[in-house]
């Protein structure tokens, strides 16, 4: 059982462990559908709410795994439960609620197979977080994960008036960029564990 | 054992999943009429937003509900609304051609530059600055904000630095008129042939001394046409709304402002217009 507060485990998953600038996870999203800060906000947003259901997902493959004593099909079950689940939940919100389902559209698919959800469900299970403590941990991971991409829109749609050398145009400048936000993010290090 | 474990637990797992997705399937079904993804299919996807929808497939939702006829779709060649109208067994309905119309004539070789513009190359960033560094304050600023928004390549700046619309190419979306800074641009039937190319709202030789082909003012083809043409605002305003077969109103334009635009793409000015033989560039503050 971990007795991390809610707090330490929101500041430790949004900032100071951010799973794009720390990590390195869902690098892919993160340079592709950055250049706008539309779309930047409502990626984030797709990948918040599928970081909750697989968290919670999570909890309960896990829980029955160990209870019929086979944890080493951890990470195959989390994927096929994630994936499945998420198909199910879109097919949900197109039914209910088509306005959230075109707000959403591709980007719910899209994520789902991202390696930062499978290594959210990953690292909650080795921390050995309560059910709780996952919830907050998965919140706090997809707000980091916004607040990168947000970060990275902001400054792309400012670099798109600045006169840039023609070496280092698209892909190389966008790179230079996460580069330089992942080290001004190492300075949170000191904060936490 | 382990193995059998292994099967089993992930054999069960897939199949509850599978099941779940199977009943979901069923029961969250939304039924989408078939016909929007063949409707859709037959459009041109530029996504362009010219018939008034978001893009595409709104109006191809539009379409299937029978709210638009094909013809509105300005950037389909006319078999591909036949080939819509006949699917959908609806009237292909009629619709002009609309062009972009740039009011304005001020190349570099008649139009003065007050100030050197330093900055980023756009538009909208010089008007920023005070208005921008044209002597003209409603002139083109010439950087082609409308040549880069332009989806069909339909628009070229010259030599003189004036963007130059391929009516065969525009499509009317009104892309151009919504990023010129200057309000330009509009979109016109092609129909409409008598065109004030200025937006100077100044009158005399105020007009002038920034541009040699500017509007003065003078009010002699509202004089010619009285019926179709008006002065508003030190700016004659043509009432398309009349028919208009007659180059008469641009004969004596002193400055060439009120032009008649042929079918070939021909501009034509009034006999009385001042000849401009002028090649190159003028030079700062030169008039």
């Amino acid at each position: 059982m971990n007795t991390e507060s809610y707090w330490s485990i929101f500041i430790n998953a949004s900032l100071v462990n951010n799973f794009v600038l720390a990590y390195f996870l869902g690098i892919c999203p993160f340079l592709g559908v950055s250049g706008k800060m539309e779309t930047a906000t409502k990626m984030g947003g797709a990948v918040t709410f599928v970081m909750l259901i697989s968290s919670i997902c999570a909890y309960g493959i896990h829980a029955l795994l160990v209870a019929i004593d086979a944890p080493f099909l951890q990470l195959i079950s989390y994927i096929v439960v994630i994936a499945s689940t998420v198909q199910l939940v879109e097919m949900f919100i197109k039914k209910m609620s088509p306005t959230l389902f075109r707000a959403l559209g591709i980007f719910l698919p899209l994520i789902t197979t991202n390696c930062a959800i499978l290594g959210l469900a990953l690292f909650q299970t080795n921390k050995a977080y309560s059910f709780s403590q996952s919830l907050v941990y998965s919140l706090g991971a997809g707000i980091g994960f916004t607040l990168a991409l947000i970060l990275m829109a902001g400054i792309r749609e400012q670099l798109e008036f600045a006169e840039v050398p023609d070496v280092v145009k698209g892909t190389a400048l966008t790179l230079l960029v996460a580069g330089i936000l992942s080290l001004t993010f190492m300075g949170f290090s000191g904060l936490g564990t | 054992m382990t193995i059998l474990i292994a099967l089993l637990a992930l054999g069960g797992l897939t199949m509850v999943l599978a099941l779940m997705l199977i009943i979901a399937n069923k029961k969250l079904y939304v039924y989408e009429d078939p016909r929007i993804d063949v409707v859709e299919g037959m459009l041109p996807h530029a996504n362009c937003g010219a018939c008034g929808y978001p893009g595409c497939r709104p109006f191809a939702e539009a379409l299937v509900k029978g709210e638009m006829p094909p013809a509105k779709c300005s950037v389909s060649s006319e078999e591909g609304q036949k080939e819509i109208a006949q699917f959908l067994g609806v009237d292909a309905g009629s619709e002009e051609k609309k062009v972009a119309r740039l009011a304005c004539a001020g190349g570099n070789n008649v139009a003065i530059n007050r100030a050197r513009y330093e900055g980023i190359s756009s538009c909208r960033a010089e008007a920023l600055v005070s208005g921008g560094g044209k002597g003209c304050s409603w002139g083109c600023l010439s950087h082609g904000d409308c040549e880069k928004v332009c989806d069909f390549d339909a628009i070229t700046m010259n030599a003189f630095g004036l963007p130059v619309v391929d009516e065969a190419k525009c499509t009317a979306c009104g892309d151009c008129v919504e990023v010129c800074p200057k309000d330009l641009f509009s979109i016109h039937p092609v129909s409409h042939r008598l065109w004030v190319a200025c937006k100077s709202l100044e009158a005399g030789d105020g007009v002038l001394e920034e541009c040699e082909v500017g509007c003065t003012a003078c009010g002699k083809c509202a004089m010619d046409a009285p019926s179709l043409i008006t002065m508003i605002n030190n700016l004659p305003v043509v009432d398309y709304s009349k028919k208009h077969q007659t180059q008469a109103p641009i004969q004596r334009c002193p400055t060439g402002a009120i032009v008649w635009l042929e079918e070939n793409g021909e501009v034509i000015k009034g006999a009385e217009a001042k000849k401009i033989i002028r090649k190159g560039k003028l030079k700062m503050g030169e008039s």
